[in-house]
């Protein structure tokens, strides 16, 4: 390791977004109709969101999922049409 | 006409910034001038247009890089004094996502970017753009937009009802608000909305698009003659 910042570890954090319940996904009813005409039958529902990833330093899993779930609530989601999820795992 | 000095802020990304610019200064003889992104002096300036176009290539949400560009602190401050803001399709979506206005824009419903004239009926006059017009009157204007469909949840469309901040909505041409007239899927048919100060209005139509009889019609001109008119200008809020 070259890092000669003092922290603890390297963290992959993973933001997943998606469309709150209740505000219309017209991407994910496009998917929707795509699958259905791949006789994917059975579909029921489609919600299309995204998974950002970002590698960090962090001192430990709750400091990785607290600096996600802050980079969440000031840019990656918007609060008024959008929840997330934060996940991290070490990797160094 | 009062002497006003307006400003029209380019973003990396926006291209409705020319055509406000023309608007403002050929076809309203606005003493106008460019801001650029990395601004931090609006102390000239008397009103301030967002444009349209891409800002940041609508990297991640439209609008949410733009939010941190170092023209939005002054701006910001701008907003707080009471002077007017318009924030056009793109600057309407920074107005969101900057919080100066409440809201978001989503994907039109159909999924499709949609370039087209719409009519919008004008709701409330008292904001500073949209003082010369009559309430209930018809707007023929253009709209360009991938991402037109606003949307706020039940509760906060109430609060925008009963403060009366929806300033203009999708129409038919007479005037009847229908699903029919709505080309996106915004709630409640809005085209247009002010914050409870009713200095700042983000309108997803282009009324620098549409100031001239040359380029099919000059109801957008009548929008933007708001400001010359505008109380907030001299400095008195309504």
């Amino acid at each position: 390791m070259t890092d000669t910042v003092a922290v603890g570890h390297r963290w992959i954090i993973e933001a997943e977004i998606m469309p709150k319940q209740g505000v219309n996904d017209p991407h994910g009813d496009a998917v929707m109709s795509g699958l259905k005409s791949l006789a994917f039958d059975g579909t029921r529902r489609v919600r299309v969101g995204k998974l950002i990833r970002i590698e960090v330093d962090a001192d430990s899993e709750t400091d990785a999922l607290d600096q996600g779930t802050r980079m969440c609530e000031s840019l990656l989601a918007n609060p008024v049409i959008e929840e997330f999820v934060v996940s991290a795992a070490r990797i160094g | 006409m009062p002497n006003l000095r307006a400003g029209v802020i380019s973003f990396p990304g926006s291209n409705g910034d020319d055509d406000a610019l023309h608007a403002l200064e050929h076809d309203l003889g606005v003493d106008v001038r460019r801001v650029d992104y990395r601004e931090t002096d609006l102390s000239d300036l008397d009103a301030i247009v967002l444009p349209g176009g891409f800002s940041y290539g609508d990297a991640l949400r439209c609008g949410a890089i733009a939010r941190f560009s170092p023209v939005m602190d002054p701006l910001r401050a701008f907003a707080d004094d009471g002077k007017p803001v318009l924030g056009i399709c793109n600057g309407f979506q920074i107005l969101c996502e900057a919080h100066l206005l409440p809201g978001a824009l989503l994907r039109n419903r159909t999924l499709k970017f949609h370039c087209f004239w719409t009519s919008i009926r004008i709701e409330h006059t008292d904001t500073p753009w949209t003082a010369s017009l009559a309430a209930g009157e018809v707007l023929r204007l253009p709209v360009a937009h991938g991402e037109g469909a606003f949307y706020i949840d039940d509760d906060r469309l109430a609060d925008l009802e009963r403060n009366r901040q929806i300033v203009g909505r999708y129409c038919t041409p007479n005037g009847a608000i229908d699903d029919s007239a709505n080309p996106n899927g915004s709630v409640a048919s809005i085209a247009a909305i002010c914050n409870e100060r009713r200095n700042v209005v983000g309108i997803m139509p282009h009324p620098e698009r549409a100031a001239n009889d040359l380029v099919g019609g000059s109801d957008g001109k009548r929008l933007l003659a708001g400001i010359l008119g505008s109380d907030l200008i001299a400095g008195s809020i309504r």
